[in-house]
């Protein structure tokens, strides 16, 4: 409708090339992810097969084997992280939630840092308070980093699902008279269970993978589960080992644990999503 | 995951407590006292990080002094640790991990949050988000045998054509060195990186674009000056915690980063980093070497304190100020 | 004595009154939900045009269809024709952005820059227009702070803040931003909603002032603002599925004491709203 002067046409030109390329990156990005995705999955169904998951590892040199201690490493691992980092992280977030204050801020900035502070330093802590004292590597030591990486998480995930109970709520069964830990007991965490599960999965998740911690405190068992005072086998660690490792049946048997750890993150951040998508729907 | 604070959180606890200034219950107390002792757990593993990783790293603390940061060998034979090339490393790989990340974290943020048919938005969100949490030690899997042999011939023949540039001087050391090292941690640095910018992109009032808008200002013209400007603390907080994961991840980068130990500008030089020379070194240490590796995760520990406290400091002032000042 | 003021304006306008702005057939949507039905009218140039009714009733989206902000709002649609000098702004090709050029427009709330200066904030839109030489810019920033009677209040203050001054000066910098790149219209959305009386006083003189200069089109709720400084004024009002309707549409003085629809007589004699 107007002349088309060289500054305007060269504004349209500046918008165009940078859409495109904001465009492009959000490409770029979701392209790794699938690259990653894609390897992983490509690799991993190559190598994998019930050997891998009923045997344990053989010489080298001796073709197939598998990861059978790995895998009851990493199981019993994250099942023991969770046991001590979930319940104090629901309370911890219950506080925050709940009773909140000065000391509440200062638990969730704490909360906050303790999230970006590297799993390795949380590992070396492990070892230092844990593997020095009693001399030996442990599955317990390496749990107890695992738990501590889980903690911030869940206390912060199970806060924000609290405070996204209604207040009305909490007001209405208070006005009844019942005491304030019953109404939070039997009120608001029914009503934010979905949340804290969901939360719990996704730290779940990402202590499955750790792998820097354990190096430090699991250090890796090829006989198999021998106690929690014992040191212990873990997926991610073996992954690491074999990666680094120059035989080509141990990076095939690399892919394949790659393959099953990311398909537990996948499958639980899908769930995660499906969860509080119906919830919100 | 911790969503930034809104001002319901603010009202949300106060409300809640004037509403209950009755005497407590014994069961109110020992509940509300429990609780408390959760989240000051939290608080006593922080103090407790920074007391026993100084209390095992004391013995290279008093032997090294400050040479433990100023020297570059670490010969465990003689039994002498400088952490310096690590340190270099570390801020090497930061540096082009940081140069990557941000301008793309920018775009994605910016995409999502601004340009996205709504159609796109959740899932492209959540593939971005599911970046995250691919586990750091697959994503090494995945650079070593994947992106380094990609990134060989093309470092190669930068070495050959440009080779007068020092960083791109050669020998190549197949494809695992510092670059692919800062690559690495560019995928990793992206995610937190982008949600933090289009979290703060998405409290910018709509009325600032809107204002540019309709000086006659294209749609990127809007976002650049308006937007972005509004939001720029939001994006220097969401950089500041991108760089502190940058600086901590330690598995994809010592699968990629080729383990050398020297001070170099080489960008195509295997190098190590404090974390990944922690993890590599660590099983093989034995007496002093161990206090030396501690002392390492303790320099760790505080640059991740100092950079994860300055970013969520920053979150929560920009978000307190998005609440407060009206606009 | 009201007479002789009109008179006084028309013949002030006199050979500036013909259409600058028609709206023809106009409809417009957010989702599913149509706020705008039907709307037909001619907006004068150098007049000031009011545009009144209760709330929802679909005010701030016909203006927001003039300069075509309407569909800056993510799932909007907007059927049918705004001619602007002749020319319909929704032909296919036209781009906003020049549109926008040509029509400005301030906003309920004052919504400067706030990371920017005062003179940046007026500087604002000449330099997306390529405008950067320090002097011309300087000349055409004074120019609008006159315009925008906010001259001598900032004149020292040029290079703090926009945020930092008071509501009523935030909106005459609006309004001066609005104004440096010298539209042919100058759309006001509610512009004194969110301002005391003493400045609301202020943006309506200077609103007169303006009108010698650009067609101005102003929402608002407010039946006395609308009465003191309009030449024309449009009752739109919400039908019974909630989309905005002209219901009538005329000269101020005509509308307000003389009005052909019943629903007008009610709302201004303020039986609802």
């Amino acid at each position: 409708m107007m002349g088309a002067t060289r500054t305007y046409m060269r504004r349209r030109a500046t918008n165009y090339t940078m859409i495109a390329l904001c465009g492009l990156a959000t490409l770029a990005a979701v392209g790794i992810l699938l690259l990653v995705l894609g390897y992983t999955l490509v690799h991993g169904i190559a190598y994998l097969n019930l050997e891998f998951v009923t045997q344990t590892a053989r010489p080298l040199g001796e073709p197939g084997g598998g990861m059978r201690h790995e895998i009851v490493g990493t199981m019993v691992l994250v099942g023991l992280a969770s046991l001590l980092g979930i319940p104090v992280g629901l309370l911890a977030g219950t506080y925050l939630s709940e009773f909140g204050g000065r000391v509440g801020s200062l638990v969730r900035l704490v909360a906050d840092v303790l999230t970006g502070i590297p799993s390795v330093v949380v590992g070396i802590f492990a070892y230092a308070v844990l593997v020095r004292p009693m001399g030996t590597f442990s599955a317990l030591s390496a749990a107890v980093a695992l738990a501590i990486i889980m903690l911030p998480v869940v206390a912060r995930t199970t806060e924000e699902m609290m405070k996204l109970v209604p207040q009305t709520y909490r007001e209405a069964a208070l006005a009844l008279g019942i005491p304030r830990w019953r109404v939070i007991v039997s009120v608001v965490v029914p009503g934010a269970t979905v949340g804290i599960v969901t939360g719990s999965m996704l730290a779940v998740a990402r202590i499955a993978g750790e792998t820097a911690p354990l190096i430090f405190t699991a250090l890796g068992n090829r006989f198999g589960f021998a106690g929690l005072g014992e040191p212990i086998a873990a997926l991610p660690l073996q992954i690491w080992r074999y990666a680094v490792s120059p035989y080509d049946s141990w990076h095939q048997q690399a892919w394949a644990a790659a393959f099953l750890l990311v398909m537990l993150v996948l499958v639980i951040s899908v769930l995660v999503r499906w969860l509080t998508a119906s919830r919100h729907g | 995951m911790a969503r930034p604070q809104t001002i319901e959180d603010q009202t949300h606890g106060r409300a809640w407590r004037s509403l209950l200034r009755r005497p407590a219950s014994p069961g109110d107390r020992l509940f509300q006292g429990t609780t408390l002792l959760a989240a000051l757990s939290l608080l006593g593993l922080l103090l407790a990080m920074a007391a026993y990783l100084f209390y095992v790293a004391w013995p290279s603390i008093a032997r090294f002094g400050v040479r433990f940061l100023t020297g570059s060998t670490w010969d465990p034979v003689k039994e002498v640790f400088g952490a310096l090339p690590a340190i270099y490393g570390t801020l090497l790989t930061s540096a082009l991990a940081m140069l990557v990340a941000v301008p793309v974290s920018l775009g994605v943020a910016i995409f999502l949050a601004e340009l996205s048919p709504r159609w796109l938005r959740a899932p492209a969100s959540f593939l971005v988000e599911m970046l995250a949490a691919i586990p750091s030690v697959v994503l090494g899997l995945w650079g070593l045998f994947v992106m380094a042999p990609v990134l060989y011939p093309l470092e190669k023949w930068l070495a050959s054509s440009l080779g007068f540039v020092p960083l791109f001087r050669g020998p190549v050391f197949g494809g695992v060195n510092f670059l692919a090292g800062g690559l690495i941690l560019s995928i990793m640095a992206l995610p937190i990186i982008t949600a933090v910018v289009r979290d703060a992109i998405l409290t910018v009032p709509a009325a600032q674009r809107e204002a540019m808008l309709a000086l006659g200002a294209t749609r990127w013209e809007a976002i650049s000056q308006a937007v972005l400007p509004y939001a720029r603390s939001g994006i220097v907080a969401a950089s500041i915690l991108g760089l502190g994961r940058a600086v901590g991840e330690t598995m994809a980068v010592t699968m990629v980063v080729g383990n050398g130990y020297r001070l170099t500008a080489r960008l195509f030089a295997p190098g190590n980093t404090m974390a990944s020379k922690i993890a590599t070194q660590f099983n093989e240490a034995s007496g002093l070497e161990i206090n030396a590796l501690v002392e390492l995760a303790l320099v760790l520990f505080a640059v991740a304190l100092v950079v994860n406290l300055a970013g969520r400091l920053l979150v929560r002032w920009t978000v307190a100020r998005a609440a407060g000042g009206g606009q | 004595m009201v007479a002789m003021e009109r008179l006084d304006r028309s013949e002030r306008a006199a050979g500036h009154s013909g259409p600058c702005i028609v709206a023809d057939g106009l409809n417009a949507w957010y989702g599913h939900v149509q706020a705008l039905r039907n709307i037909s009218m001619s907006i004068l140039a150098k007049r000031v045009t009011a545009v009144i009714g209760p709330s929802g009733c679909g005010k701030s989206t016909f203006i927001r269809c003039l300069n075509r902000m309407h569909e800056v709002a993510r799932g909007t649609r907007v059927s049918g024709k705004v001619l602007l000098d002749g020319e319909d702004i929704y032909a296919a090709g036209v781009d906003p952005v020049r549109v926008r050029r040509r029509v400005g427009m301030v906003f309920q709330k004052p919504n400067p820059f706030p990371t920017m200066t005062v003179f940046d904030n007026v500087a604002a839109g000449l330099k997306l227009n390529g405008l950067r030489a320090p002097g011309g810019l300087g000349e055409r920033v004074e120019r609008a702070l006159r315009q925008a009677a906010l001259w001598d209040e900032v004149k020292d203050k040029l290079k703090q803040g926009g945020a930092a001054l008071s509501g009523g000066q935030q909106q005459r910098l609006c309004i001066a931003r609005a104004l440096a790149v010298e539209p042919e219209v100058l759309l006001m959305d509610e512009p004194c909603s969110a301002l005391d009386p003493i400045a609301t006083a202020r943006i309506e003189d200077l609103i007169r002032e303006l009108a010698d200069r650009y067609t101005i089109v102003i929402v608002t709720h407010n039946m006395q603002q609308a009465a003191r400084v309009s030449d024309m004024t449009g009752f739109f009002l919400m039908a019974h599925d909630r989309a905005g309707e002209l219901i009538e549409y005329g000269e101020t003085q005509q509308v307000f004491t003389n009005p052909k629809d019943e629903q007008t007589e009610a709302y201004i004699t303020g039986r609802f709203g």
